[in-house]
């Protein structure tokens, strides 16, 4: 692929609310995870949730999209002035020129978790539930490409909790190809009574603030955020740089990844070899970490064997928790601050590193030169994608 | 009105398939669409798709049926490995009959949910059961762009097939809604069509197509023959029709099919 300049990033999560927010957050090892309060009977577990989502409604011009999923995407828009480059963006290309790709696994289905929970004796929805707008995967989607005013592509991608990773590798396709001069990448979930209660029945919901690689982990901690980038043709921009992408399947279980990591190694393998780098290259990773049993022991491998010793890697998710179909998109955001600060972040609420993990892994933050930096995203279904970044000055 | 691409851009069909109750797989969807043949009375059952192992095939959701049972057929049409291909899955809603099991449970017994159907609730559900299936481990994405999916997940396709000079299968699919969400979300039937699209010809091409994507407001899509249209009425993958028409009539069409409220595919086709 053509390298792409990346010129305005932001994210909205428990951690942190906006780049700086976040940045503090992770150098001053604060976690964003607080026990569950969210619903009508909380399961006891911990959970990334960020404030404020019930007191910010939606423009009354938008209320046909009125639900807490659509609430996030539209706060985290206001973060970093992302709205004001993107309404650049579409006033020097014009609105036919700028497409939206948009990951999510949740989109807006509290909505109609809510709907089924509030049916009239007829057993309707309640009639301030019955827009089709929020009862759909592409309801994110839709909002945003009509706040946005876009004319181009305008898609959701729902692969799980791999969704707004694959919308970078499906952007930049866009920009190689010259269909789109500037594509609004990025990703948004949120809470909701499915997942919460989804991944209990599965056993992999922790009842402690989740901890990604210790070897006492006992599940993930979920979480809710609202991502985005903007991707540009190279040279657009001072900023950090899109330079590859690795996509791949599993092809072996709907919710357990390969027992040897296959798809996992074929996705880093793959953005590699698009960046033209070798793994040596690579300063810092942020691993898809969820702290559940086998993504960790089954990641931490792959990375020892494909990684010399001196990479830093490591997952935030004790910061964020795991944000699913916008795991992709705030992480990638994370490992571009890693690239603008030198900041390599550990792994917070861990204490003693599961035997699998090379030296790679890491406890404690660390502070370098950080040129090269890749996110790893795998999700249920077997999908996985990893994402290759540059510093502006690298490569 | 923009024009998107610098030139249009020649791609080619290389399998084809479609089911629906009423559509019963290629060979008889082709004649029936090109109005040599009458349309069963009978609604088809439910296909049960043969890549499955058995006991999997009765328990497979409504949409991994039946977009297992069009990703295959349109592989063989094509004589292609399902293993090597890359696919585009899309559908606007996905598994609705999982959303209303999913739902209905959140609102009265939340911590008894299945964790079956909480798996299967993805909406890259059948894009993951075809590639553990087939075996392969070449990228899949699931893709909804409301009822514009079929056009978003065509378009997605193309831009695979160009950027990596390669045979993508698209697979597009709907079923019925149920439940309290059906006067909502509004899908009826069964519906799955599936393509392989290329930039190279090949030894199984039916068709040849020029794309040109247009951008702006007051785009119209084509319409396919009210006759057919009856047949998978309501469904909300229905917006493949037209396209997929083209292909069963054979000749030369010009087909205009939404991938946005904004966005059109301008496609002169070409049967081969």
């Amino acid at each position: 692929m053509l390298p792409l300049s990346i010129t305005d990033f932001t994210a909205t999560c428990a951690a942190g609310s906006g780049r700086a927010d976040l940045l503090r957050a992770l150098d001053s090892g604060s976690s964003g995870l607080r026990p569950n309060d969210f619903g009508r009977e909380p399961l006891a577990t911990f959970i990334g949730r960020v404030a404020g989502v019930e007191e910010a409604p939606l423009p009354a011009e938008f209320s046909a999209y009125e639900c807490r999923n659509n609430r996030l995407a539209w706060l985290g828009l206001q973060r970093d002035g992302f709205l004001a480059s993107v309404d650049a963006a579409r006033q020097r290309y014009g609105a036919a020129r700028v497409a939206l790709v948009l990951g999510t696994s949740t989109s807006s289905i509290g909505a109609t978790e809510e709907a089924y929970s509030r049916l009239t004796p007829a057993g309707e929805f309640p009639e301030d539930l019955r827009y089709q707008a929020v009862h759909t995967p592409h309801s994110t989607g839709e909002f945003l490409q009509r706040v946005l005013g876009l004319n181009n592509v305008a898609v959701t991608v729902a692969t799980a909790c791999s969704s707004s990773a694959k919308a970078f590798a499906q952007g930049s396709r866009l920009l190689d190809l010259g269909i789109a001069d500037a594509v609004v990448v990025g990703g948004v979930d949120s809470l909701c009574g499915s997942v919460l209660f989804g991944f209990n029945s599965l056993a992999l919901v922790s009842p402690e603030p989740c901890r990604p690689f210790d070897a006492a982990r006992s599940g993930i901690s979920i979480g809710e955020a609202a991502a985005f980038a903007l991707l540009e043709r190279d040279g657009a921009g001072s900023g950090p740089r899109f330079i590859g992408y690795g996509e791949s399947s599993d092809a072996h279980h709907m919710s357990t990844p390969h027992p040897s990591g296959r798809g996992a190694r074929l996705a880093m393998s793959e953005a590699l070899a698009r960046g033209g780098l070798e793994s040596s290259a690579v300063d810092y990773i942020n691993l898809h970490g969820t702290a559940s049993l086998k993504n960790d022991e089954i990641e931490a491998q792959a990375v020892a064997e494909m990684f010399p010793t001196d990479t830093h890697a490591s997952s935030t998710k004790g910061w964020t928790g795991h944000t699913l179909g916008a795991a992709g998109a705030l992480e990638a955001v994370i490992t571009l601050l890693s690239l603008e600060s030198g900041l390599m972040p550990g792994n917070l609420n861990s204490r003693q590193l599961d035997a699998a993990c090379g030296p790679q892994v890491r406890l404690d933050n660390g502070r370098g030169s950080v040129r090269v930096a890749m996110s790893n995203s795998f999700g249920f279904g077997g999908s996985n994608c990893a994402l290759l970044f540059a510093a502006a000055s690298a490569s | 009105m923009t024009d998107l691409l610098a030139r249009p851009a020649r791609l080619y069909v290389n399998g084809v398939a479609l089911w629906a109750p009423r559509l019963p797989g290629w060979q008889r969807a082709r004649e029936i669409l090109a109005g040599r043949e009458a349309a069963p009375v009978e609604p088809a059952p439910r296909p049960a798709p043969e890549l499955l192992p058995p006991t999997e095939r009765r328990r497979a959701p409504d949409t991994v049926s039946v977009a297992l049972e069009a990703a295959l057929a349109a592989c063989r049409s094509a004589n292609l490995d399902p293993a090597s291909l890359p696919c585009v899955f899309t559908s606007m809603h996905g598994d609705l009959s999982i959303t209303d099991y999913m739902c209905a449970t959140m609102a009265s017994t939340p911590a008894l949910v299945s964790p079956t159907k909480f798996h299967n609730s993805v909406h890259n559900a059948a894009a993951g059961y075809w590639t553990i299936a087939a075996g392969c481990t070449r990228p899949y994405t699931a893709l909804s762009a409301g009822e514009h999916s079929f056009g978003a997940g065509l378009l997605e396709t193309c831009v695979q097939a160009l950027a990596g000079g390669e045979n993508i299968l698209l697979v597009a699919y709907d079923i019925d809604a149920r439940g309290p969400l059906a006067p909502v979300a509004r899908s009826k039937h069964l519906l799955a069509a599936a393509v392989i699209v290329s930039p190279q010809r090949g030894p199984t091409s039916i068709a040849q197509f020029d794309l040109q994507l247009n951008a702006g407001a007051g785009l119209v899509p084509s319409y396919a023959r009210p006759r057919n249209a009856e047949l998978i009425a309501g469904n909300s993958t229905e917006s493949c029709l037209p396209f997929m028409e083209s292909l069963a009539l054979g000749g030369s069409h010009e087909i205009h099919c939404l991938a946005t409220p904004t966005l059109g595919l301008a496609i002169k086709l070409q049967g081969l």
